[in-house]
């Protein structure tokens, strides 16, 4: 099994296509939607992972590329300011996937692998040190 | 084994005293046992690093020409008071922006202060005799002010809550997010590093004490607000529960950025961070033993504040350690925690505030008043009532 996050471009037309449908039934894939910007008739952004044998990824990938989506790996879209940062840990509480931890010395920790950019710490953080981008 | 404060500040004007963080002295006094520690040291040095709502700075702008009695004041869009003498102020740190709310309030005015950024100053006045002109709108720093100064009225809190939520709503505190149903804990106390955990009884730390006050050296000017010596207290003789405060006093000329930093908590308002570190002098055994104790051995109260009252139901309480291990438990459920004092900060400020004695002979002030002790005065809520009612 492989997983994947892909940052999706949805062109207006094809903004409200049930593709999270499509790469379940006809790709056997299971997708996670970490972040959508969508509106019908406007550019769509998506963030989606997906979990799945490495070739039924790809034949789903080539799928998305063939109905006008552009697919490009996910960039480090959460990011870290560490000159705000005062280490106050106070993101942490807050993190549920614990992609932000203190470590032994209580200094923070960042593992973007375990970030569902469910944006909690980027409102709890009391310096907004942390900011979501697609 | 009494040293006085006299032979202390003797030792560190030679250059000869021993000087350690909380933390150091108490892994010493694991080692060696307390009187051994007490013998060898001479000062132990205290660090604290959280957001501390009472906090705001005295400004004088000097006059304009011709000059203004500036009533309305701004800067940066932040509303200052206008209720002193002319061109004198007072910036608080929690006053939100007028255009940018919360996201940019009175603390955030004075770190770009001591960035050494320029800040809009905006002011209206009456127009009078001595000060005709009505307006102004000009720009400032730091160092073109005449006095600029911290007066934080309430800092450096003796013990504070450990926060849970037990409702079905998140809450959004002083204490950060508070998810609902216990499923996190946050706390806010720099633990055995904390300044007045290290003397519970205010014995070294009063009226006149020197301490480090966001990077300044500076001063303990008054018992802080809401100081209330009364709380419960453990088997040490310390606060189990938010205690004693100090209200302190430091150039804002000489501060530093590294140890002030402002704040925003989401849906409840600005605040800032600031950096506070007292020197406790061991003077004998009886200070030596609280100055070693560790996060195990400090306790705080957990609180729910889904209760949403003066009055929290208080649930249990547990020792900084296992605040530090990530996870307590509250009422049988596993919940993790979050600190929001910075312990990298804290060490920071005892390790700084060490080399001031060690190196640059920063003598110690001895209380030229105590703070009111336990015992001494009661804690007073405010009621609400009407005029006939008095
Ligand atoms: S966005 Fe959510 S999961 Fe990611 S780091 Fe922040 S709190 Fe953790
Ligand atoms: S809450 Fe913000 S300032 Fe505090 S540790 Fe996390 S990222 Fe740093």
């Amino acid at each position: 099994m492989a997983r994947r996050r892909l940052d999706l471009t949805f062109p207006p037309s094809q903004a409200t296509k049930p593709i999270a449908y499509h790469l379940v039934k006809d790709f056997d894939l299971t997708p996670n939607i970490l972040r959508a910007q969508i509106q019908p008739g406007q550019q769509g952004r998506m963030l989606l992972e997906v979990v799945g044998p490495r070739e039924a990824i790809d034949a789903g990938v080539a799928f998305l590329a063939g109905e006008g989506i552009e697919v490009l790996p996910a960039a480090s879209d959460i990011c870290l300011d560490e000159d705000q940062c005062v280490t106050c840990g106070l993101c942490t509480a807050v993190c549920k996937p614990g992609a932000l931890t203190l470590d032994n010395d209580s200094k923070l920790v960042f593992d973007k692998d375990k970030c569902v950019y469910c944006e909690a710490c980027v409102v709890a953080c009391p310096r907004r040190a942390i900011t979501l981008r697609f | 084994m009494a040293k006085s404060w006299e032979e202390i500040n003797a030792r560190i004007a030679s250059g000869e005293a021993v000087v350690m963080t909380a933390e150091e002295f108490g892994a010493l006094a694991a080692d060696e046992g307390v009187s051994a520690a007490a013998r060898k040291v001479d000062v132990v040095t205290t660090g604290t690093f959280g957001p501390m709502c009472s906090t705001g700075a005295f400004l004088n702008f000097g006059h304009s020409d011709p000059p203004i009695k500036m009533g309305e004041i701004t800067l940066n869009d932040v509303p200052a008071s206008g209720g002193l003498a002319a061109v004198d102020t007072y910036i608080g740190a929690t006053e939100p922006s007028r255009t940018k709310g919360i996201e940019y309030g009175g603390a955030h005015v004075i770190e770009d202060l001591l960035r050494g950024r320029a800040v809009h100053l905006k002011a209206t006045g009456p127009g009078t005799d001595c000060y005709p002109r009505t307006e102004i709108d000009t720009w400032v720093t730091l160092e073109d002010l005449n006095q600029a100064y911290f007066f934080n009225p309430r800092n450096a809190y003796q013990n504070y809550a450990v926060a849970v939520n037990t409702g079905d709503q998140a809450l959004y505190t002083y204490l950060g997010t508070l998810l609902p149903r216990l499923s996190n804990a946050t706390y806010c106390s720099a633990g055995a590093l904390s300044p007045l955990l290290n003397d519970p009884t205010y014995r070294t730390i009063g009226v006149g004490s020197r301490i480090f006050v966001a990077g300044a050296a500076g001063y303990v000017a008054w018992e802080g607000t809401q100081h209330n010596p009364h709380q419960d207290r453990d088997e040490h003789g310390v606060p189990v529960k938010p205690a004693g405060t100090l209200a302190v006093i430091a150039d804002l000329k000489a501060a530093s950025p590294e140890y002030f930093s402002a704040a925003t908590f989401t849906k409840y308002g600005v605040s800032a961070f600031v950096g506070i570190g007292v020197p406790i002098p061991v003077l004998d055994e009886e200070i030596a033993e609280t100055l070693a104790l560790t996060d195990a051995d400090l306790k705080a109260t957990i609180f729910d504040y889904g209760v949403q009252r003066r009055s929290r139901p208080a649930l249990g309480q547990v020792s900084y350690a296992q605040l530090r291990s990530g996870s307590i438990e509250v009422e049988g459920k596993t919940v993790p925690t979050g600190p929001i004092s910075s312990l990298p900060k804290a060490r920071a400020i005892a390790a700084e505030l060490k080399r001031w004695i060690a190196q640059e002979k920063f003598t110690l002030a001895a209380p030229l008043q105590q703070l009111p002790q336990p015992g001494s005065q009661a804690f007073k809520p405010l009621e609400i009532r009407t005029e006939e009612a008095i």
